[in-house]
């Protein structure tokens, strides 16, 4: 059976691993084999972005080699995929290779849009690229005080994105001694100040004690010099602007006609594409109403690895996925929560403590185990 | 009529029925319609509130065994 992997993210390394584990035997009897394709032969631990962007970590400490996280058995290939033929079983890539399966798993992520909203990108601040986080950074070094608004864009990559920038903000500025010349104006697109209730239950009177502004029910609609604009008819005049933009799935997904936004069509439970029974999504590319998280995507990818290797070894799946996401929250001060929530079980975040933001410290490190299926 | 499209967004928690409505309303054509299946009893009063800010139009809202199903459709 010929396994096929496209995309080496966090969804795609540990699905490869714990699948190589599982089929450690059929592997070696040459009965399987599994293959990955990447864009890259980095591998970026993306949340360090967040870090980066306001100086709390050097770039360089984002990235391995993809080929060092994987099992030796697994046939790793910097060749991305610019054509799906998914009636045929193969796919075309770049070097102009055609590889064929017998499954193939789609996990090729997710990427900022900021030309959906005019003006954003020459305007405004954003931290999901090395580039744009180490620009946020310099802009940041450079502001001397005045109004700073945050405002986040839909869909968007990692929920708690929105409020872990803002309370990040708030240490920096303390600590350059200038947030008594700071204004922090935060926005967000519903009518809470965050998607889960609970979370916005916390961060509401965190954000009155510390002086915080905020106005929900604000979508960005055009950034302009000065002012942004929402679709709710209200504007948030600024003086340095950090957005959260709002994304879309790869242009190759789009391109290929698998989902609207590049986001494709996925069961929620057995995640194979609708339509189709060996083709499987993982972590963001999904259309599924979830969490687009690292967590997700692991968790995804835990699920998906034992039913794989059921199909292959037993002829079926053995396992759904629950919805299981689990999202650290950096409350600033030096502290952090964590808010964990399936299909069936709302989340209940605890109020922030030391020891959990020491714990995320320590898994900014242990990433790697778990990119390696290990923890 | 026109096109509805179905936004199931039943037994999710984050980023909720509103924000996976908002998203959904990017990729719609004006004249689009569009049905939210939601288990939050919130969505029956934030959906709407979000619509009618917005200027876009609610067409019905119902409620059946715990599952609110509200159509909207994009008006610009």
């Amino acid at each position: 059976m010929k396994i096929l992997i496209v995309g080496g993210g966090m969804g795609g390394t540990i699905l490869a691993n714990n699948l190589a584990r599982k089929m450690r035997n059929e592997l070696k009897s040459g009965k399987t084999s599994i293959t990955m394709l990447s864009a890259s032969d980095k591998h970026m631990y993306q949340p360090g972005l967040l870090y980066v962007a306001v100086g709390k970590m050097n770039p360089s400490e984002m990235y391995r080699d993809q080929v060092s996280l994987l099992e030796p058995s697994i046939e790793f290939k910097v060749d991305p995929v610019t054509e799906f033929n998914l009636d045929d079983n193969n796919v075309k890539a770049k070097s102009g290779a055609t590889y064929n399966y017998d499954i193939i798993v789609i996990a090729t992520g997710s990427r900022t849009h900021a030309e959906g909203t005019p003006g954003l990108a020459e305007y405004a601040e954003q931290f999901y690229t090395e580039a744009d986080a180490v620009k946020m950074y310099r802009k940041l070094e450079a502001f001397e005080g005045g109004k700073v608004v945050v405002a986040v864009g839909v869909p968007h990559k990692c929920p708690m994105a929105p409020l872990e920038i803002t309370f990040m903000l708030v240490d920096y500025f303390k600590q350059r001694g200038i947030w008594d010349k700071v204004q922090l104006h935060y926005t967000y697109p519903i009518g809470r100040t965050h998607s889960l209730e609970p979370v916005a239950k916390w961060a509401t009177p965190e954000f009155e004690r510390l002086g915080i502004t905020y106005e929900t029910l604000f979508n960005m609609k055009e950034v302009n010099e000065n002012v942004v604009l929402s679709e709710e008819g209200t504007e948030a005049e600024y003086d340095l602007l950090i957005t959260v933009p709002a994304h879309k799935g790869m242009q190759v997904i789009e391109d290929a006609g698998l989902g609207a936004g590049g986001f494709i069509p996925t069961d929620r439970k057995r995640l194979n594409m609708e339509g189709r029974d060996n083709v499987y999504v993982l972590g963001d590319t999904t259309n599924l109403p979830i969490s687009k998280a690292g967590s997700t995507a692991h968790f995804e990818a835990e699920a998906l690895a034992e039913n794989i290797a059921s199909i292959a070894t037993i002829g079926t799946a053995t396992r759904d996925y629950d919805g299981k996401v689990f999202c650290f929250i950096e409350a600033g001060d030096g502290k952090a929560t964590y808010a964990m929530f399936n299909y069936q079980n709302p989340p209940d975040p605890k109020a922030p403590t030391a020891g959990i933001h020491m714990f995320k410290t320590a898994y900014n490190k242990m990433y790697w185990a778990s990119a390696r299926g290990l923890l | 009529m026109a096109d509805r499209k179905i936004v199931d967004a039943k037994n999710t928690f984050c980023p909720g029925p509103l924000m996976e409505l908002i998203a959904n309303m990017k990729q719609a054509e004006v004249g689009d319609e569009l049905l939210v299946l939601s288990t939050d009893e919130g969505s029956a009063n934030d959906i709407p509130e979000w619509i009618n800010k917005v200027g876009h139009e609610v067409i019905e809202s119902s409620e059946d065994a715990g599952v609110w199903s509200i159509v909207v459709k994009k008006t610009k």
